[in-house]
């Protein structure tokens, strides 16, 4: 088994005229989903798309399988599987064309495998792609990047646009490739309901910096929402909360470690378990601490 | 064997599996020897993180349930019998009590409830 991360980036920067990556740090090890979360606008995009070489990062580091990003450009590309919310075919082909013009791009194509996914995604060789639903587009692009014997699926906002039936199929697709422990998902989305299940590791990331990056259970098991009257808020309980939303008949709060909370307000309070949704939001509301 | 996961649950869900699994090994569904699902497998069944799932078997080697052998898979281990038997007294001795309690409400004699008791064991037999 190999032992280096599958991914592995350290101070990644990359400026703009209104916005910039500020020194990006995350790792990902084979056998794991990472979720990629973040309100729009956040720098899920551009991370991916430093990753992919199709941007040129201003400094840090990128590995990709131990090995530098750029310098091993094309040898690693053949081994990631790269789904994008906009698709890159061209829409007057039809499937079976468009696959006759990626697959000899990949030195480790798999015929067989391809077969299996469009009988598996019901996917009508003959249409052009221009005649898809975003939904079957999006399986395609799915069924070329695991058809290659891949070993990183990096998928960027894959499932935006598309109903819940077919974001379920396609977290079901992700469970089975990482059945191989060879593997790694790394996967950006703005729907963390999709990661609240199936992710490992969870990285969050607003204006160009990551807030946290940890092990999903971590993040379950610990943070906490609050809620209760505000007449117990003071500057000192204030303090210990991420983020806090009041109304008129009170308010709600998250908390980092729910212990922070039990010993001190125990009876007055409702505690609660967050989704990643709160995780994200609390952390990135522009309302902060009073 | 059945394993259900409550998400509103405050306990853990490592924990939760652990706890329920160990029952399993307890009662006898899940035999010395057996074979456990893989823990990607379980997590993929159940729809969880694979750490959640590693989590659980870790904590069931650590207090002995599991035998986790590289390359093959985890194996129920050979169960300290003293301290099963002990585990299954536990249970029986907190059935019997709830049977006593119900006994009570309705003012049953201690014969009474040994005939019951007699009628069950021919029962089974």
């Amino acid at each position: 088994m190999i032992m280096e991360p599958i991914l592995e980036i350290r101070g990644l920067r990359k400026e703009f005229k209104d916005f910039g990556l500020k020194g990006i740090d995350l790792k990902l090890d084979r056998g794991y989903i990472m979720g990629f979360i973040g309100p729009n606008g956040a720098g899920k995009s551009t991370t991916i798309r430093l990753i992919m070489n199709l941007l040129k990062k201003d400094g840090g580091e990128i590995k990709i399988f131990g090995k530098d990003h750029v310098k091993y450009e094309q040898e690693i590309k053949n081994k990631i599987g790269f789904v994008f919310d906009e698709n890159h075919f061209y829409e007057e082909l039809t499937v079976s064309e468009m696959k006759w013009i990626v697959a000899p791009f990949y030195r480790t194509w798999d015929e067989a495998a391809f077969n299996k996914y469009i009988r598996k995604f019901e996917l009508p060789l003959k249409k052009k792609i221009k005649e898809l639903s975003k939904g079957m587009k999006m399986k395609f692009s799915l069924a070329i990047a695991l058809s290659h014997n891949a070993e990183l699926l990096i998928m960027d906002e894959p499932t935006s646009g598309l109903d819940p039936l077919i974001r379920s199929e396609l977290l079901d697709i992700l469970s089975d490739v990482i059945q191989d422990e060879n593997k790694a998902v790394f996967f950006s989305t703005h729907i963390t309901s999709d990661l609240d299940k199936i992710a490992d590791f969870v990285t969050l990331i607003h204006n160009g910096e990551i807030i946290l990056s940890m092990a999903k259970d971590d993040i379950l098991n610990n943070y906490r929402i609050v809620k209760g009257g505000k007449e117990i808020l003071n500057s000192d309980i204030r303090k210990i909360f991420v983020g806090i939303k009041e109304n008129q008949f009170g308010f709600e709060a998250l908390v980092k470690d729910k212990n922070q909370v039990k010993s001190r307000l125990g009876d007055k309070i409702h505690i609660e378990k967050p989704t990643l949704e709160d995780i994200m939001l609390y952390h990135t509301r522009r309302a902060q601490n009073a | 064997m059945n394993i259900i996961i409550s998400n509103s649950s405050d306990k853990p869900i490592y924990e939760q599996i652990a706890e329920q699994i160990k029952n399993l090994i307890i009662n006898g569904e899940l035999k010395e020897g057996e074979l456990m699902p893989s823990i990607r497998s379980l997590a993929k069944e159940l729809q969880i993180s694979v750490i959640t799932t590693k989590r659980a078997y870790e904590e069931l080697e650590r207090s002995g349930y599991i035998v986790s052998v590289q390359g093959k898979g985890s194996y129920v281990s050979a169960q300290n019998k003293e301290l099963l038997k002990e585990a299954r007294l536990r249970i029986i001795e907190e059935k019997l009590a709830e049977a006593v309690s119900a006994a009570q409400v309705i003012n049953m004699s201690l014969k009474e409830l040994i005939e019951i008791l007699e009628v069950l064991y021919e029962d089974t037999k």
